[in-house]
């Protein structure tokens, strides 16, 4: 059997997040040229709403500014924001590709000054919080997006309000009839970093994240904590708005659970033993931290910062998986019931708040990927039959933000070797 | 002790784990259990067992046959199936339980007396002897479970329901002589001797 030839020579990466971003640079800086479709308005993904990484508890901006930097300096990538992929036909070497481009109602002229979000009154859900609190209609996903332009919310284009960000805008980027348009590409290889999701928390019956207001996920507690997040910093709780001291972070969320995810998320230990730092920062020695766990999964090196925090005295552990939240109706504190493993006694704990460490499963999940395609048990993308397209960072796996570079890395390398394969062959 | 269990002791020497993966209806789940704690931390009863599911599984492990084959706690299970529906890894725990309160009855370690226990067995021998349960017989036969006594005050206290059940039709008094049952009496008891059979030569009971 011939290898088959490439008539094209680029790449596509689904998916901008810290995993998308890197396959592409790592490809674009060999000289390959690559195309980054972003289903969002922004570079950045997941990665760009945490607060801190672990273990050296620095800040996640730093890293994503080196590779904005990175791709603003390469003309080798062209990022496609708002975008999504419809269609995958052909074969490995030569596929050809339809994207889907959701109108931005914001041309390139836009300079982010933000007059139109000043204009408009309209109000939306934040996606960049979570959901936790609103933005205008008009508005820059975050402060680090790429493209650095803003966004038109899709209800507000054909109202008044619409109107309004357009007569506000100062260079007249504000182009309220864009429409969503249709773009056939044709690449050699796909690289899919189409990243996670955090597992539908409301799922886990017993644990009421649905009934109960002070019951959240470990993805929106990363946004309490952030001085850039709905509450400025403060660890207040939903309910009442008031400080949250005595927190509970129930373990495998969704995760290790056959009833769920059956995989082990892997992340959401490190992330737990985090967050109970994000708790000393907030209140000090006034803080308390419950890690309710199976057990605890910290690989590597990470050991030392396990030890670490278990070495702070505000942070405490119980070898239990909580079997089911109550709520105290008079103060709206959950009460967590179960029975622990070291001893087997029955507990029923009041806590302010409860962190719900949720597990990851595929952002693709529920979406009809192209049938080539091979995934997990918990679909997490291994590859393709014929070799061309590769699964990167959390698509392929539960990874964290360390192994998902270097799985973007690895999927880089194995599509750069496609192209090159095959043009090699075309040569011959 | 009973032959059967004298027999399984040798057979299985320390290695009770094994002994409940052969012998025990569900038991080679028992190794699967991770010890998360939500079956323990979702029984209904669970403040009122010695030992919890979860408990047991490990004491199944740690090979503590006696504490387990003797104890009462797995005779409390009401079949609510919460643990099973929790249960991370799917373990089948109500019928677990069930499995292990069979096993130790059929060794003859089973706590006597225990009510549970008691009411099973007088449903068992009620149900085989014709084939059909019979409800008369059956409650008559529990009220008079501990003497005659007590018998006579369960009844007079049921006697309320008892009437307007036989008012409703739904209770025949002339069960108490025979009753109905089955067409080929015979042929029930030969087939629950062959099941028995069969059972015990697997297991290792008879």
């Amino acid at each position: 059997m011939t290898a088959s030839i490439a008539t094209s020579q680029t790449i596509l990466v689904v998916g901008g997040g810290i995993s998308g971003m890197t396959a592409a640079l790592e490809a674009a800086e060999c000289g390959k040229q690559v195309i980054l479709a972003e289903k969002t308005p922004t570079l950045g993904g997941r990665t760009a709403q945490l607060y801190r990484y672990f273990p050296k508890m620095c800040h996640p901006t730093c890293g994503l500014e080196i590779n904005l930097k990175r791709i603003k300096g390469n003309p080798n990538v062209r990022v496609m924001a708002m975008t999504q992929v419809v269609e995958v036909t052909g074969s490995r070497g030569n596929y050809a590709v339809t994207l889907k481009v959701s109108p931005r109602y914001v041309t390139e002229n836009c300079t982010a000054c933000g007059k139109c979000g000043e204009a408009v009154t309209a109000e939306v859900p934040d996606a960049f919080n979570y959901g936790l609190g609103k933005v205008k209609a008009a508005y820059l996903p975050h402060a680090m997006a790429y493209p650095q332009r803003y966004v038109l919310d899709p209800s507000i284009v054909a109202t008044p309000e619409g109107e309004k960000a357009k007569a506000a805008c100062p260079v007249g980027a504000v182009d309220l009839g864009m429409s969503e348009e249709t773009v056939e590409i044709n690449v050699g290889a796909i690289v899919w970093a189409t990243g996670w999701r955090p597992y539908d928390a409301a799922k886990i019956q017993p644990y009421g994240y649905d009934r109960f207001a002070n019951v959240i996920t470990s993805v929106e507690f990363e946004r309490l904590a952030d001085p850039h997040g709905p509450t400025g910093g403060k660890l207040l709780r939903p309910s009442d708005g008031k400080e949250a001291k005595n927190i509970a972070f129930i373990q495998c969320a969704g995760s290790r659970d056959e009833n769920h995810l059956r995989h082990c998320s892997r992340i959401c230990c490190m992330a737990s033993l985090k967050q109970t730092q994000y708790v000393r920062e907030a209140c000090g020695d006034e803080g308390k931290s419950t890690i309710y766990y199976i057990d605890i999964r910290a690989i590597d090196r990470f050991e030392d910062f396990y030890q670490k925090v278990q070495a702070d005295p505000t942070v405490s552990f119980v070898k239990s998986k909580v079997a089911r939240i109550a709520l105290n109706e008079a103060n709206d504190n959950p009460i967590l019931h179960g029975v622990d493993t070291e001893g087997y006694h029955r507990y029923a704990t009041e806590h302010d708040l409860v962190v719900l460490a949720v597990g990851m499963e595929p952002e693709v999940t529920g979406v009809r990927l192209p049938d080539d395609i091979i995934v997990d048990s918990s679909l997490f993308i291994e590859g393709s039959k014929d070799g061309g397209m590769f699964g990167a960072g959390a698509a392929s796996s539960p990874l964290d933000v360390n192994r998902a570079v270097q799985s973007a890395t690895a999927a880089s390398l194995r599509a750069i070797q496609v192209i090159h394969k095959t043009a090699s062959t075309e040569a011959a | 002790m009973s032959d059967a269990n004298n027999r399984a002791l040798g057979a299985y020497r320390s290695n009770f784990l094994k002994e409940v993966e052969a012998n025990v209806e569900e038991g080679h789940w028992v190794k699967m259990c991770m010890q998360c704690g939500v079956c323990a931390g979702s029984c209904p009863l669970g403040p009122h067992w010695q030992h919890s599911p979860q408990k047991i599984f490990m004491m199944i492990r740690a090979g503590k046959r006696d504490e387990v084959l003797t104890s009462d706690s797995m005779w409390m299970c009401t079949s609510c199936y919460n643990c099973i529906v929790r249960c991370p890894r799917k373990l089948p725990i109500t019928h677990i339980m069930h499995g292990l309160a069979n096993y130790a009855h059929r060794l003859g370690l089973a706590p006597k007396g225990q009510p549970t226990r008691e009411i099973a067995k007088l449903f068992w021998d009620n149900l085989v002897k014709t084939g059909r349960v019979n409800e008369l017989k059956f409650s008559l036969a529990m009220y008079f479970k501990d003497g005659f006594g007590q018998g006579i005050k369960n009844a007079m206290a049921m006697q309320g329901v008892g009437l307007g059940l036989v008012k409703a039709k739904r209770l025949n008094p002339l069960e108490l002589l025979g009753g109905h049952g089955c067409k080929d009496k015979a042929g029930i008891h030969k087939m629950v001797a062959k099941a028995r059979e069969i059972e015990d030569r697997r297991k290792g009971l008879a």
